[in-house]
């Protein structure tokens, strides 16, 4: 029996939390390390990677009927270096301290396994509400991890969140937070933690449904 | 191979990439003529706002850009730096090459006398995060300054021993050879026409104040 694929809302919900990109699918790590020494630097990072895989998502959904198998995974690149390039010109003409700073990041979204995963996962399979819906809520995934380490970094670091003072003057910034060393801290502590928060509650819910077998039985 | 060939041939399996190529690129095309004047206007407002740093007293608002022929014959940018009490404090050269990864676009501070380099800014570069890009930060760029203009820059990768020579970064020999190739190359090819310049200011010279 052929396996019912999932609905627009089931798409959007799955990308946002229970199938996070980063915190479940540990995909897209180089701008995750990268950028999220501060908020504005991940926020614009997760707009950009937002634009491209809702743009690349319903245009791969629209042509999904013309996909031959082996040469999709070309048709997919394609798509998504024409809309990363035009997210990389946009940032250079209207944000452009925004661009210096990203640096080649932004061209290099292009190569973001997330992006390429959902068209070959969903767009090349499901209708464009669909495949619309699964972009959103994994941009909106991508974005809320960003923003948990971006603001764990950038609280820590400099006492600052988007720029704007949060802790006392008095506070000494750990320097090594929005260094390198400080994204690979913060990445490995968050992961475990959403890993324990998951466990904990698979384990709840496996109890509750040996209750209820239990219950039932009596 | 012989399959494919079966069903449509090439074309027959192709086209749709080959429809996208063409549409894609058409885009770009759009969005490249509508976009690339604003960030060229983004680079410019960079360029005069670091032009200070580069040359010492010089004003941003009295910077003059000029156009002139280099010794390969092709059109270059520079830009003759000016102070607050209208002295000629230097020039600035704008001049790019290949990096390691893309294309790298300088700024180069000289003095009046095009003898001694002033400073050394990184206007555009790609270069691998945390290896080639640290070419953008001061404790690189400042190995320049007050070296010799008239020398060929020399990469070492020791403590540096002779005037003209500046020690590469740990890690992007490639990045840094790059910078001092794209520094010696602007100054042989455009010594020479800034040289005719100093003395003489051309018709249609204007500061950006006047120009806006």
């Amino acid at each position: 029996m052929a396996r019912e694929e999932p609905t627009a809302l089931e798409r959007f919900i799955n990308g946002v939390l229970p199938e996070n990109p980063i915190y479940r699918q540990l995909l897209g790590m180089c701008p995750v390390l990268a950028v999220t020494s501060a908020m504005k630097p991940a926020m614009t990072m997760a707009g950009a990677t937002a634009f491209v895989l809702i743009c690349a998502n319903i245009v791969i959904s629209l042509m999904r009927s013309l996909l031959k198998p082996h040469l999709r995974i070309l048709v997919f690149t394609l798509t998504i270096a024409t809309f990363v390039t035009i997210a990389d010109k946009f940032l250079a003409a209207y944000v452009y301290e925004m661009s210096k700073q990203l640096g080649p990041y932004v061209p290099l979204i292009i190569v973001n396994c997330l992006i390429i995963s959902r068209c070959e996962i969903c767009a090349s399979k499901q209708s464009v509400g669909v495949a619309a819906a699964d972009a959103v809520g994994m941009s909106l995934g991508f974005a809320l991890a960003l923003a948990s380490i971006a603001t764990v970094r950038e609280i820590l670091g400099s006492g600052m969140w988007f720029g704007l003072r949060v802790l006392p003057g008095s506070w000494p910034g750990w320097g090594i937070m929005v260094l390198p060393p400080g994204a690979f801290l913060s990445l490995g502590l968050l992961l475990g933690a959403a890993e324990w928060v998951s466990r904990k509650r698979a384990r709840t819910n496996l109890w509750r449904t040996v209750r209820m077998l239990w219950s039932w039985r009596r | 191979m012989g399959e494919t060939q079966q069903k449509g041939g090439y074309i027959g399996q192709a086209w749709l990439v080959i429809v996208l190529g063409l549409l894609y690129g058409g885009v770009l095309a759009g969005v490249q003529t509508t976009l690339s004047g604003r960030a060229a206007d983004n680079k410019k407002d960079e360029t005069y706002s670091v032009i200070p740093s580069l040359v010492r007293g010089a004003d941003e608002t009295k910077t003059i850009e000029l156009m002139v022929e280099g010794k390969n014959g092709k059109e270059a940018r520079i830009y003759r730096a000016i102070g607050a009490d209208a002295s000629h404090k230097g020039w600035v050269v704008s001049a790019g090459g290949q990096g390691f990864a893309d294309r790298i676009e300088l700024l180069i501070g000289l003095d009046p006398a095009l003898t001694t380099l002033t400073g050394l800014y990184v206007l555009e570069q790609k270069e691998t995060p945390a290896l080639g890009d640290r070419i953008t930060e001061a404790g690189f760029r400042d190995r320049f300054s007050g070296k010799p203009a008239d020398q060929s820059i020399v990469m070492v990768k020791s403590e540096p021993k002779a005037e003209n020579e500046v020690r590469a970064l740990t890690g992007a020999t490639i990045s840094s050879e790059s910078v001092s190739a794209i520094v010696n190359d602007a100054l042989a090819n455009l010594r020479e026409p800034i040289g005719r310049r100093a003395h003489s200011a051309a018709p249609g010279e204007a500061s950006r104040e006047t120009t806006g």
